[in-house]
C-alpha cells in the first residue's frame, strides 16, 4: 500500500442505518468536508450495521457476525470515517473485545479498529482541520452524545470547529454531557424514563435560549427532535457536518419541507 | 476452622485457578509495600491544618504552653455558656483546672457536655485529629458530649496520614482499639441534602494548638 | 429483605410521576455531582490515584484468600473474633447466636450495606429485638417501613415534609419543621438508644490485614456511638473489602469521600481493632466480625470480578441519569443504580432481575466517575449477554434480532429495505417532515415525533451520483 501521507488519503465512509434512511445529508456532508480537506472517499456497497444493536442487546454472535462483515468491507481502505460517535466507538472500542478468543479476527478487528475515526475527530485531529468556511446566521447549543464524549475523546473537535463557523454563536447548556434518553433501543424498551431523560435534556436546552440544537449522532438528534416538535418547541436541530459543510440551510431533523431557513 | 471458612477458601482459589499460597509467596506478600500517590501539598503544614479544619466548621485556637490550655478551655466554655463540668482525658490531668469545675477523668457520659482530650496527631492533608482510645483519651470524649475540645502540640502535627500510620505503629501497644480520625463537628445532610451540624456527635470542635 | 426488581417497569413510572421524589432527585443532581466535580478538579492527582485504587484492588483480589487469612489472624490476636458466613442465611444465623447468647434486647445499627443484603432487621426483629437504625437516613426509611433508595443517603427520595410527618408519628407532637428540629429530635430519640443498646451492629469499610482493624466512615458519628456504647460490637462486612495495609487504606480513603459526597474527607474515620483494653475506660466487651461470602467468590471467578472493586461510594448512581429519573426503589432490591444493576442480578439471579441491566442507555458516564474504574457499562452489556444465551430476554426482542441479523448480513436485501423503509416514510411524513405516529414504533411515537426521510437513501443517491464502489 501506499503511504497514506504523501497522497490523498483514501477514506472509506461508513454510512450509518439511521443517516442512510432517516437524513442522507449528513453523510453528504461529510463527503463534503472529507473531499474539502482533501481526502478520497468512497462508499462500500457492501457494508450495513456496525452491528452495536446486537452488541449492546447482548446477541454477541449477530454483532460479531456484522462486525466480519464491516471488518472486510473496509480493511481496504486507509481511514474508515463515519459521522457519528456511536457507531464508530464500536468499531474502535468494541470490535477488537467482541474477538477476545480469536486471534486472527481481534488482529484484524484491531487493525480496522486503528483506522477507524468519527468524522469531525478524523478531522481536526488526524488531518489538522482547524477551520471551515461555512456561514450560518443562529445561536446554536450543542449536544454531548454519550458514546463519542466518553469511548472516543470528543469533545473539543466540534467547538473547536463550530467556533469558525461564521455567525454561529455556541451557548452551553447545563448538564451537556448527561445522555439524552436515547440509548438505542432503550428508548422504545423504557420508553417513560426515555421521555423524562430528554425532558431534562431540552429544558436544559431551552434555558439556552438557542435556536438551534447541534450534535454528532443522528440517534441522540432524532429523539431530541422528535420530542421538540412533539412538543412545538421552534428549535431546529442539525448535525454538526450539515451546519460545517454549509449544508444547513434545508429543513431541521423533523422540520417539514418548507421550513427552510 | 470452621466449615464455612474453608468453603469460602476453598471458593476464593478455585476462582483464582490455583491452591492456598505457599510460604515464599506469602513472604513476599507481607513484604509488599505500594507507594501510593500522595495529594502535593506546599503550604506550611500548621496553617494548612488551621484552614482545612475551619473549612469544615471546626474552630482552632493557640496557646504558647500546656499550662495555658485550661484557660483557653474555659473561654469556649464561657462563650457558649456551657455548665462548669468536663470529662478530661487522663494525659490532661495534671493541669491546672478551674477550682469551681467538676472534672473528671472516665469515660464520657450521657449527660456529659464538654471533653477535653489529647490528640495523637493532626493531619495537615485534610485537617483533621487523630484521637487514639485509652485512658489519655477515651473514645466517647469525641462523640458524646456537645463540646469537644481536643489538645494537639503543633509538634504532632504531619503532613499526610501516611506518616500518622508510622507514628501508631511505633507506640507502644501498636494499634489502639479505637483510632478516631475527626475531622470537624458531626453534621448529617440526611433531610434534603441540607447540611446540619450536630448530628449525633459534637456540635462544636475545638482543636487547641499548643506551641 | 422482599426482592421487587421484577416490578421494575412498573415502579419506575410510577416514580417518574412521583412529584416529591422528582423534588429531592434533582437536589441529589445538584448536591453531590456539582461537589465531586469541584473536588475531583482541585486535587490534580485524582486520575492517577484512581488507577492506583483500580491496581491495588486487582492485587487483592489476585491474592484474596491469603489477606482474609492475615487479616483474621490479626482480629484474632488482638482478642476479636472472625465468624464466615457463606451466604445470607448462614450470616443471620451468625449474628442471631451472638445476640442470643448475650441476651440482648436493644441492638443500634451503624449504616451497612451488607446488613441490608442479608436482611438482617427482619430477622432480629422476628427473633423479639428491638432494632433501631442510627444513620440518620435509615433511622428515616426505617420508620417509613422502605428500603434505601441509596447506598450512601438512604433517604435520598423523602422531602422535609415527609420527615416530619413520620417523625410527628413515631415521635409524638408537637411536630418540627425545619431540618435543625428535625434533626435535633431524632439525636435526642437515638442517644438513649445508644446507651441502652446491647450490640452494636456496623459495616466495614476496609478491613486492614496488617493491623485485624475494620473501618467505618460517616459524618454524622452515629457508628462509632453505636460501636463504642453497645456492650457487643458485631461487624458485617464482604470479603472483598479487606485491605493490606494501613496505607492502602489511606488511598481508598482519598477517592471516597470526594466521589461519595464530593467531600475531601468524612467527619469521621474509625478503625476498631478489638474489644475493651484493660486500661479502656470505654468500648465494647466483645468484638464481632462477620465476612460474608453470599456470591462474591462465584463474581471473582469470571467476567465479573471488576465488580468486587466497588467501594460502594455511590457515584455511580449520582451521575446516572436513569437513577435520576426514578430514584432507587424502582430497581427493587438493596443496591440501586449501575452498580447495583450488576450486583442484584449476580447475587440474586438474572432472571429475577431481568430489567436492571437492561434499564440502561450505556452512556458510560458512570463508568466515568467510578473511582476504582469497575466498567460498569461493559459489565450490564455482558449480563444482557448472559441474558441473550440463557433465554431469559423475551421472546420477541431475540426474533427481532434474528430477523435484523438475517437481513443485516445481506447488504443487498438490507439497503432494498432501507429503500422501502425511507420512502413508507417519507410518503407519510411529506407534509410535515415528522410522523406523529408510526406502526410498530408507538414506543417512539408515545412521547415523541419520528422525524421523516426525505425519500431516497444515502446510498441510493451516492450511487446514481457517483456509480457503485
Amino acid at each position: 500500500m501506499n503511504d497514506p501521507s504523501k497522497r490523498r488519503p483514501r477514506v472509506g465512509l461508513f454510512a450509518t442505518c439511521l443517516m442512510n434512511v432517516f437524513r442522507p445529508n449528513i453523510g453528504f456532508s461529510a463527503v463534503k468536508l472529507l473531499e474539502d480537506a482533501g481526502c478520497t472517499v468512497e462508499v462500500p456497497a457492501q457494508q450495513t450495521c456496525c452491528g452495536q444493536p446486537g452488541y449492546n442487546s447482548g446477541d454477541f454472535d449477530a454483532a460479531q457476525a456484522l462486525a466480519r462483515q464491516v471488518i472486510a468491507a473496509f480493511e481496504g481502505f486507509d481511514y474508515v470515517v463515519g459521522p457519528s460517535g456511536s457507531c464508530m466507538a464500536t468499531i474502535r472500542y468494541d470490535y477488537p473485545e467482541m474477538f477476545a478468543d480469536d486471534p486472527d479476527w481481534r488482529t484484524r478487528a484491531q487493525s480496522l479498529a486503528g483506522k477507524s475515526f468519527e468524522l469531525l475527530s478524523f478531522l481536526h485531529d488526524e488531518l489538522g482541520v482547524d477551520r471551515v468556511g461555512a456561514r450560518l446566521k443562529t445561536k446554536a447549543t450543542y449536544h454531548d452524545s454519550c458514546s463519542g464524549l466518553r469511548s472516543l475523546g470528543i469533545k473539543g473537535q466540534p467547538r473547536a470547529l463550530l467556533a469558525t463557523v461564521e455567525g454561529l454563536k455556541l451557548k452551553e447548556m447545563q448538564d451537556t454531557e448527561v445522555c439524552c434518553g436515547f440509548g438505542g433501543t432503550f428508548c422504545v424498551k423504557y420508553p417513560e424514563i426515555s421521555e423524562k431523560m430528554v425532558d431534562d435534556k431540552i429544558r436544559n436546552l431551552l434555558a439556552t435560549g438557542a435556536d438551534t440544537l447541534l450534535g454528532g449522532d443522528l440517534g441522540c438528534l432524532m429523539n431530541i427532535a422528535g420530542r421538540l416538535k412533539r412538543i412545538n418547541a421552534p428549535v431546529k436541530v442539525f448535525h454538526t457536518a450539515e451546519v460545517l459543510a454549509g449544508m444547513a440551510d434545508g429543513p431541521g431533523i423533523g422540520d417539514a419541507p418548507q421550513e427552510t431557513r | 476452622m470452621s466449615q464455612a471458612r474453608d468453603t469460602i477458601l476453598g471458593a476464593v482459589r478455585e476462582a483464582l485457578r490455583r491452591g492456598p499460597p505457599d510460604n515464599a509467596t506469602r513472604a513476599s506478600l507481607d513484604e509488599k509495600r505500594f507507594d501510593h500517590t500522595r495529594p502535593s501539598q506546599d503550604d506550611d503544614p500548621v496553617e494548612r491544618f488551621i484552614r482545612k479544619f475551619e473549612s469544615r466548621a471546626g474552630t482552632v485556637g493557640r496557646v504558647a504552653t500546656l499550662g495555658d490550655v485550661p484557660a483557653e478551655v474555659d473561654q469556649h466554655r464561657a462563650r457558649f455558656d456551657l455548665p462548669k463540668r468536663a470529662a478530661v482525658g487522663n494525659a490532661l490531668k495534671a493541669l491546672d483546672w478551674p477550682s469551681d469545675w467538676t472534672v473528671h477523668h472516665g469515660a464520657a457520659p450521657i449527660e456529659e457536655t464538654l471533653s477535653v482530650s489529647l490528640a495523637s496527631a493532626g493531619i495537615a492533608e485534610t485537617g483533621s485529629v487523630l484521637l487514639a482510645s485509652g485512658p489519655d483519651s477515651p473514645t466517647t470524649h469525641n462523640f458524646v458530649p456537645d463540646d469537644q475540645v481536643v489538645v494537639l502540640p503543633v509538634e504532632h502535627i504531619v503532613r499526610w496520614f501516611e506518616e500518622a500510620w508510622d507514628r501508631l505503629r511505633q507506640r507502644e501497644g501498636g494499634m489502639p482499639r479505637a483510632t478516631n480520625i475527626v475531622s470537624g463537628p458531626s453534621r448529617t445532610a440526611d433531610v434534603e441534602q441540607t447540611v446540619q451540624l450536630g448530628a449525633h456527635g459534637p456540635r462544636r470542635v475545638h482543636v487547641i494548638l499548643v506551641g | 429483605m422482599e426482592m421487587r426488581s421484577a416490578e421494575f417497569k412498573t415502579r419506575s413510572v410510577f416514580a417518574i410521576h412521583d412529584g416529591g421524589l422528582q423534588k429531592a432527585m434533582g437536589m441529589l443532581r445538584d448536591g453531590f455531582v456539582a461537589k465531586r466535580t469541584v473536588q475531583a478538579a482541585e486535587l490534580p492527582e485524582f486520575e492517577q490515584l484512581r488507577e492506583e485504587a483500580k491496581n491495588l484492588k486487582n492485587h487483592i483480589l489476585d491474592n484474596l484468600d491469603h489477606y482474609l487469612e492475615r487479616y483474621e489472624a490479626a482480629v484474632t490476636a488482638a482478642g476479636g473474633q472472625v465468624h464466615w458466613a457463606r451466604d445470607a442465611a448462614e450470616a443471620r444465623e451468625i449474628i442471631l447466636g451472638i445476640c442470643h447468647r448475650v441476651g440482648a434486647k436493644i441492638v443500634t445499627k451503624g449504616k451497612s450495606m451488607v446488613s441490608e443484603e442479608i436482611g438482617l432487621n427482619e430477622a432480629l426483629i422476628e427473633k423479639g429485638m428491638e432494632v433501631v437504625e442510627t444513620d440518620l437516613g435509615e433511622y428515616i426509611i426505617q420508620l417509613a417501613d422502605e428500603p434505601p433508595s441509596h447506598i450512601i443517603a438512604p433517604a435520598v427520595h423523602k422531602t422535609k415534609d415527609q420527615v416530619s410527618d413520620l417523625f410527628e408519628e413515631a415521635h409524638g407532637g408537637p411536630r418540627k419543621t425545619t431540618v435543625p428540629d428535625l434533626v435535633n429530635e431524632a439525636r435526642q430519640v437515638l442517644r438513649e438508644k445508644y446507651f441502652k443498646a446491647d450490640v452494636g451492629i456496623t459495616g466495614g469499610n476496609y478491613l486492614v490485614a496488617e493491623t485485624g482493624s475494620s473501618v467505618i466512615v460517616t459524618n454524622e458519628g452515629n457508628g462509632d456511638l453505636t460501636q463504642t456504647l453497645a456492650r457487643v460490637h458485631i461487624v458485617t462486612s464482604g470479603i472483598e473489602r479487606v485491605v493490606p495495609r494501613l496505607e492502602d487504606v489511606t488511598l481508598f480513603l482519598r477517592l471516597l469521600a470526594r466521589s461519595a459526597t464530593g467531600q475531601e474527607t468524612e467527619t469521621y474515620t474509625t478503625f476498631s481493632t478489638g474489644p475493651r483494653r484493660p486500661d479502656d475506660l470505654d468500648g465494647p466487651q466483645e468484638y464481632h466480625v462477620v465476612l460474608v461470602d453470599n456470591g462474591r467468590s462465584k463474581m471473582l471467578a469470571g467476567r465479573f470480578r471488576d465488580m468486587l472493586r466497588c467501594i460502594r461510594c455511590g457515584a455511580c448512581m449520582n451521575h446516572c441519569p436513569v437513577y435520576g429519573s426514578i430514584g432507587g426503589h424502582a430497581y427493587g432490591w438493596v443496591y440501586p443504580g449501575p452498580m447495583g444493576s450488576v450486583l442484584t442480578p449476580l447475587i440474586k439471579g438474572l432472571d429475577n432481575a431481568y430489567d436492571l441491566p437492561n434499564a440502561c442507555t450505556l452512556n458510560g458516564r458512570c463508568g466515568s466517575v467510578c473511582p476504582v474504574k469497575i466498567p460498569l457499562p461493559d459489565l450490564l452489556r455482558e449480563l444482557r449477554h448472559l441474558q441473550h444465551k440463557q433465554k431469559i430476554t423475551p421472546s420477541l426482542q431475540r426474533h427481532a434480532l434474528s430477523v435484523w441479523r438475517f437481513a443485516a448480513t445481506r447488504p443487498g436485501l438490507y439497503h432494498f429495505g432501507e429503500r422501502i423503509a425511507a420512502r413508507i416514510l417519507a410518503f407519510a411524513g411529506r407534509k410535515k417532515g415528522r410522523l406523529r405516529k408510526a406502526p410498530l414504533a408507538s414506543a417512539w411515537t408515545d412521547s415523541r415525533d419520528l422525524p421523516a426521510p426525505s425519500g431516497r437513501t444515502f446510498l441510493e443517491q451516492w450511487q446514481s451520483q457517483r456509480g457503485k464502489s
